[in-house]
C-alpha cells in the first residue's frame, strides 16, 4: 500500500502540489485526471522518489520512503515520449533493469520472451529501437517496466504520443498486463474519456489539488464540486446560474415548477445547476420537460452524433445528440432539459444535488 | 481560395521508386472544392503528411501535377501558391508581441501600415486576444499560440488555402473544444479551403464537410462524416472511423442473409458475392442491440461492460468471434435469453475488404 | 527517518573537489592579495602599504595605455569572430556528408596549442620568408610586423580570428541545429525574407549559445598571453603589450611584486565585473516565460 499523506511541492514561490493525501492499494488501477500543469507529472515524481516533497510524508506499507533512494524503491515509469536506450537492441532494452539488478541469465531470458509476447514484440527483438512504429517503441518502453515487477508503475500519458486507433488498443491491454504483477498501477491522463474507458479508482486533479478520489464511473457520476464536474467532463458541462424560489427554478426568463422532490427540499436561494450535453434534447419528451431558447452557434456532425453548440441566454453550451441534425449558425432554436438530469453546486460551488439515477447508496 | 486538383499525383522519398511499395504516397486524382473543409484522416505512415506538404509546396511531387483553379503550381514554393499552415507544434515568434506576430505576414508582403493595423485588430477581436495584443507571444498558453499561428494565415484575405497538420495534439481536451468550434466558425465567416490532417477520427469528423480517409498511401474512402460512418466502403475505414469500430465478422452469404459461425443472420438487402473472395459482416457497434425478451437474435455470451459515462459498452462472444455492442444510458442488460440482433438495413458485406451492394429487398425488415 | 543521513554523505564527495578548488585558486588568489598590500625586500620581511600599490597602479599611465589596449584588442576580436562565427554557421550545411567534414575542419585549430600558434604565425608572418608576410609585400603592401605597430595589430588580430571563430562556430551551429523545420516552414509560407528568418527565428533562438560564446570570448581575449608573447613579445615597442604581457614585465622582468599583485587583483576584478554586467544585460527578459 503506498499512502501519501498531506503532501506539498512546493518550487520557488509556486506551490506545485498542495496538501495531497491519497492512498492506494497493491494490484488497483488508478487515473490521475487533470490538465496539462495541474500537476499530474509532480505527482507521480514525488511517488517515485525522484523529487522530495517540501512537506508531508509519502509511506510503503505503513513505513516511510521520503529518505529511500530512487533505485531502491523497485519503481518503473513510462513517458509520454518513447524513451528507449537508442543503442540496444529490444531484447537488450527489456533486458536492462534485470540485467542491473543482476538476474540470472536463463531466467532473464524467458522473462524477456513472456514479456516481449505479451506486448507483440516478439519479431522485433532484434530490431533497434528508432526502427520501430512509435506504437512498437512505447511498447518496448512498457515491456521494460513490466520485467522489472515493479511494485510501483507509473505510467505518466503513455499513449498521449500514440494513433488514435492504437491508442484504443494499448488502452485495453495495459491495464491487463499489470493486473498480474499485482502493482499499484497509476495512469496519468487529460482525457475524461480515456479515465472512463481505463475504469478502476480515479484521482481528479486541479491546481495541485486533488478535487477527489474514487472509483472512476463514482468521480464521473458524483462529482462533489463543479471543478471536479468540469475536469471530468468532455464535452463541457453546461452551467447556468438560477435560483431557487419556493417550488421554483428560475434562470434567464425561464421558470421551471415542476422540480424533483429532491431538489425542492433545497434551501431557498442562489445555485450553479450543470447538465451534460447528452441530457439535453432538440426535441421535447415526457422527461426533457423544460425549454430553453439558445441561438445556434456552430454544429459539428460526426456522422453518428451531431454536437450544437449553442449560446442559451448567454451561456455557451453543448447539445450532443444521436444522429445527424442539421442545424444552421445564427437559427434560434429551443433545447429540453430533463430536470432531473440536473446537478447543482451552491455558492462554495459544492455538490448539493446530483441526478438521482446516480444517488449513491 | 480556390478549387485544389490533384492530377496523376505519386510521391516516391526514394530517388528511383521501382514498385508500388517505394511510394509513400499512390497515384491519385482527386477535385477538392473551393470553400470545403477537408480532413486528411489515417494512421501514422499513412501518407497524409506527405499529402500535405505536396499541397502546401514544402514537398516537390515525384509524379503528376498539383492545380489551384486550373493553374499548374506543381513547381510553386509555398509562398508564390498563396497558403498558410497551421503546424503540429506552435509556431511564433518569440521576440514578438502577439500583434506583431499577426502584422508579421502582411509587412513581408508590403502592406501598408495603416491596413495591417486595422486588419491585425480585426484579426485579434476574431482570436479573442485583443487583451493580450502588447505581450511577448511566448508567455502564452499552448493554445493562444496555436490561435496565434492560425491568425498569421487568416490576416492574409487572399489565400488560397489553409493547411492544418495535426494542429490540436498539444492542446487540452476542454481547449480542444473551443478550438474546434473558433475554426468551424471561422471557416463558415470566410470561407477558406482548409485542409486538416489528423489520426483523430473525432477531430476530423467535426471539422470536415468531407473526410479523405487514408491508408498505406492510398485514400479508401472519401465522404461525409454520415456516409463514413454508415456506408464504410473498406473494412479499414469501419475499423479506424467510430470508437469502437466497425465489428467485422467473417461469414458466408446466402441471398440476404450472413452466416456466422452457424448462425444466421438477416440482412437488408439480397447479395451475390463473387466467388472465392473473403466475406465480411460488418457492423457498428450502434447498430447491434440486445435482443428483448422472446425477440429472435443469434445467442451470444457476455464478456464484459465498460461504463464509459454516457453509453456503455457490452463486450460479447459469439463463438469465436467477439462484438461490441453500445448500450444507451441506463438501458439494461439481460441476464436470460442472451442474445444479439443487428440492424438488417445498416449491416454491410464486404468482399476482400470491399463493400459490397446488394438489391434491396421488397419489404425491407426495419429492427 | 534514520535513512536521512544516506543523501547528506554525498556531501563528503564534495570535499575533494574543494580541496582541489581551494589549493588552485583560493589560496593563490589570498597570496596575491598578501603581496598586494604589503612591500617586501626580503624573503620573510613585510611592511604593511595599505592601498599604496593600487594607488601607485590605477594613477600610472603605462596601466592605463595597457588596459586601453587590452579593451580595444578585445573589442576588435569580440566584433569580428560573433558576426562572422554566427555567419559561417549559417553557411555550413545542415544535413549530409559534408556535415561532419565542415565540424572537423572547425574543430582544427582549437586543438593547437596556444605557444604552437603563437610560433606558427610568427613565421607564417615574416616578410621575408612567411608566405603572409612575403605574399603581402609582393603584393605591394608595405608589411613588416616586428618593426610597424600597425601590421602588428594586424597580424595578432588575424592570428585569434584563425584559433578562435571556429569555436564561436561550432556553438552558433549548435544553437541553429535545435531549431525545428516547421519554423523554416512557417517563415517561409508567412513570406519572410532570408534576413526575416534570421533576425525572428534564427538570433533569438541562438540566443544563449551566443552569450556563452560572447563571455567565453571575452574572457580569453581579455586574458590573452601566450600567443601575442610569442609573436611579438608585446613589441614593437609597447605596441601590442597587453594587460598580461604588462602584469608579466612587472612581476617577472621587474620584480614589482607589489605593483603586479595589486594589477593582478584589478585585472581579476574587472573581467569578473564585465562578465557580469554582460551576463545579466543579455539574460534580462529570459526570465519572463
Amino acid at each position: 500500500m503506498l499512502e501519501m499523506i498531506n503532501v506539498s511541492k512546493r518550487v520557488g514561490n509556486e506551490l506545485h502540489i498542495d496538501n495531497v493525501s491519497l492512498k492506494f492499494e497493491r494490484g488497483s488501477l488508478n487515473v490521475l485526471l487533470g490538465p496539462t500543469l495541474a500537476g499530474k507529472t509532480s505527482l507521480m515524481r514525488l511517488m517515485a522518489g525522484l523529487d522530495r516533497p517540501s512537506s508531508g510524508d509519502i509511506q510503503v506499507d505503513g513505513k516511510s520512503v521520503l529518505g529511500m533512494q530512487v533505485r531502491h524503491r523497485n519503481v518503473a515509469m513510462v513517458y509520454q515520449q518513447f524513451i528507449n536506450y537508442p543503442g540496444f537492441s529490444v531484447y537488450d532494452n527489456i533486458a536492462s533493469p534485470m540485467r542491473l539488478a543482476g538476474v540470472d541469465t536463463a531466467k532473464l531470458d524467458k522473462r524477456v520472451r513472456e514479456a516481449a509476447d505479451l506486448l507483440r514484440l516478439t519479431e522485433y527483438l532484434d530490431r533497434m529501437p528508432l526502427q520501430l512504429s512509435g506504437g512498437q517503441q512505447q511498447r518496448t518502453a512498457i515491456a521494460r517496466a513490466l520485467v522489472k515487477q515493479a511494485d510501483l508503475v507509473l505510467l505518466d500519458e503513455p499513449l498521449a504520443n500514440l494513433d488514435y486507433k492504437l491508442r484504443e488498443e494499448l488502452r485495453v491491454e495495459l491495464p491487463k498486463i499489470f493486473a498480474q504483477t499485482g502493482a499499484i498501477l497509476l495512469y496519468a491522463t487529460t482525457e475524461p474519456h480515456e479515465a472512463l474507458l481505463l475504469g478502476g479508482q480515479s484521482a481528479t486533479l486541479h491546481q495541485g489539488k486533488v478535487t477527489q478520489f474514487g472509483k472512476t464511473i463514482d468521480v464521473y457520476n458524483n462529482p462533489q464540486s463543479l471543478t471536479t464536474a468540469q475536469t471530468f467532463s468532455d464535452p463541457p458541462f453546461n452551467t447556468v446560474a438560477l435560483t431557487k424560489q419556493g417550488g421554483e427554478l428560475r434562470f434567464g426568463n425561464a421558470n421551471v415548477a415542476n422540480i424533483p422532490q429532491k431538489i425542492n427540499a433545497l434551501n431557498d436561494g442562489d445555485y450553479t445547476a450543470a447538465v451534460r450535453p447528452h441530457h439535453l434534447s432538440l426535441a421535447p419528451s415526457e422527461k426533457h420537460s423544460v425549454a430553453v431558447q439558445a441561438e445556434v452557434g456552430t454544429s459539428e456532425i460526426t456522422g453518428s452524433e451531431t454536437f450544437v453548440h449553442v449560446n442559451a441566454n448567454g451561456n455557451r453550451w453543448v447539445v450532443l445528440t444521436h444522429g445527424v441534425h442539421r442545424v444552421n449558425p445564427g437559427e434560434q432554436i429551443t433545447l429540453y432539459v430533463d430536470p432531473a438530469s440536473l446537478y447543482l453546486f451552491d455558492h462554495q460551488q459544492s455538490l448539493v444535488h446530483a441526478p438521482e439515477q446516480y444517488a449513491q447508496g | 481560395m480556390a478549387k485544389i486538383k490533384l492530377n496523376q499525383l505519386a510521391h516516391s522519398y526514394y530517388p528511383n521508386p521501382g514498385s508500388d511499395e517505394d511510394y509513400a504516397l499512390k497515384s491519385m486524382d482527386y477535385d477538392w472544392d473551393d470553400g470545403g473543409a477537408y480532413a486528411l484522416l489515417g494512421p501514422s505512415g499513412c501518407g497524409k503528411t506527405t499529402l500535405l506538404n505536396i499541397i502546401s509546396g514544402l514537398l516537390q511531387p515525384s509524379k503528376g501535377r498539383i492545380e489551384f483553379d486550373d493553374v499548374d503550381v506543381t513547381q510553386r514554393t509555398p509562398e508564390e501558391r498563396n497558403i498558410a499552415q497551421v503546424f503540429q507544434f506552435p509556431v511564433i515568434y518569440d521576440t514578438m508581441t502577439v500583434a506583431q506576430n499577426l502584422a508579421f505576414p502582411l509587412h513581408n508582403r508590403g502592406v501598408e501600415a495603416q491596413e495591417v493595423e486595422r486588419r491585425v485588430a480585426d484579426m485579434l477581436e476574431t482570436l479573442e486576444l485583443s487583451a493580450k495584443a502588447d505581450r511577448r507571444a511566448q508567455g502564452l498558453t499552448a493554445d493562444e499560440k496555436q490561435k496565434i499561428s492560425l491568425g498569421r494565415g487568416l490576416v492574409r484575405y487572399d489565400v488560397n488555402a489553409i493547411l492544418f497538420d495535426e494542429p490540436l495534439t498539444v492542446i487540452d481536451p476542454q481547449m480542444k473544444w473551443q478550438l474546434r468550434t473558433k475554426l468551424k466558425e471561422l471557416h463558415q465567416r470566410f470561407k477558406h479551403t482548409m485542409i486538416y490532417v489528423t489520426h483523430d477520427q473525432t477531430e476530423a469528423l467535426t471539422f470536415a464537410d468531407k473526410v479523405v480517409v487514408m491508408f498505406e498511401g492510398e485514400v479508401v474512402q472519401i465522404g461525409t462524416p454520415e456516409e463514413l460512418f454508415e456506408r464504410p466502403s473498406h473494412t479499414f475505414v469501419g475499423y479506424f472511423i467510430g470508437s469502437p469500430g466497425m465489428n467485422i465478422l467473417p461469414c458466408a452469404i446466402d441471398g440476404a442473409a450472413a452466416i456466422v459461425d452457424g448462425h444466421r443472420i438477416p440482412l437488408g438487402f439480397h447479395y451475390n458475392p463473387p466467388a472465392k473472395a473473403k466475406l465480411e459482416l460488418g457492423v457498428r457497434p450502434e447498430f447491434v442491440r440486445f435482443a428483448k425478451n422472446t425477440e429472435y437474435g443469434v445467442p451470444v455470451s457476455i464478456e464484459r461492460v465498460d461504463d464509459v459515462g454516457r453509453h456503455r459498452i457490452a463486450k460479447v462472444h459469439l463463438g469465436q468471434h467477439s462484438i461490441n455492442v453500445l448500450l444507451a444510458e441506463g438501458e439494461p442488460v439481460p441476464s436470460y435469453n442472451i442474445a444479439v440482433v443487428c440492424d438488417p438495413i445498416r449491416s454491410g458485406v464486404y468482399a476482400n475488404d470491399h463493400r459490397i451492394e446488394g438489391q434491396a429487398l421488397k419489404e425491407a425488415s426495419a429492427w | 527517518m534514520v535513512a536521512k543521513t544516506v543523501n547528506q554523505r554525498a556531501w563528503f564527495l564534495v570535499l575533494p573537489v574543494l580541496f582541489i578548488v581551494a589549493l588552485n585558486a583560493i589560496i593563490p588568489l589570498m597570496t596575491v592579495v598578501n603581496y598586494s598590500i604589503q612591500d617586501t625586500f626580503s624573503p620573510g620581511v613585510f611592511f604593511f602599504e595599505g592601498t599604496k600599490w593600487y594607488q601607485e597602479v590605477l594613477s600610472s599611465s603605462r596601466f592605463h595605455s595597457a588596459l586601453g589596449r587590452q579593451f580595444l584588442f578585445t573589442a576588435i576580436i569580440l566584433a569580428i569572430e560573433i558576426p562572422l562565427g554566427v555567419a559561417v554557421a549559417l553557411a555550413m550545411p545542415r544535413t549530409g556528408p559534408w556535415v561532419s567534414v565542415c565540424l572537423v575542419l572547425m574543430a582544427l585549430p582549437l586543438l593547437i596549442p596556444w605557444n604552437v600558434v603563437g610560433a606558427m604565425w610568427n613565421i607564417f608572418a615574416l616578410p621575408d620568408i612567411g608566405l603572409l608576410g612575403y605574399g603581402l609585400n609582393w603584393l605591394g603592401f608595405d608589411y613588416n610586423y616586428t618593426q610597424q605597430p600597425v601590421a602588428a595589430w594586424f597580424t595578432v588580430v588575424l592570428m585569434d580570428v584563425w584559433h578562435w571563430t571556429s569555436l564561436v562556430v561550432l556553438l552558433a551551429y549548435a544553437g541553429l541545429s535545435s531549431i525545428p523545420d516547421a519554423y523554416y516552414q512557417a517563415a517561409k509560407i508567412d513570406g519572410a525574407g532570408r534576413f526575416a528568418v534570421f533576425r525572428y527565428i534564427q538570433l533569438p533562438k541562438m540566443k544563449r549559445v551566443l552569450i556563452i560564446a560572447l563571455l567565453l570570448r571575452f574572457m580569453d581575449s581579455f586574458m590573452i598571453y601566450t600567443e601575442p608573447f610569442v609573436l611579438t613579445g608585446g613589441g614593437p615597442g609597447n605596441s601590442t603589450t597587453f594587460l598580461s604581457i604588462d602584469l608579466v614585465k612587472a612581476a617577472i622582468g621587474e620584480f614589482n611584486l607589489g605593483i603586479a599583485a595589486a594589477m593582478s587583483i584589478l585585472y581579476f576584478l574587472m573581467t569578473l565585473l564585465v562578465c557580469w554586467v554582460f551576463y545579466t544585460l543579455m539574460m534580462r527578459g529570459e526570465d519572463e516565460t
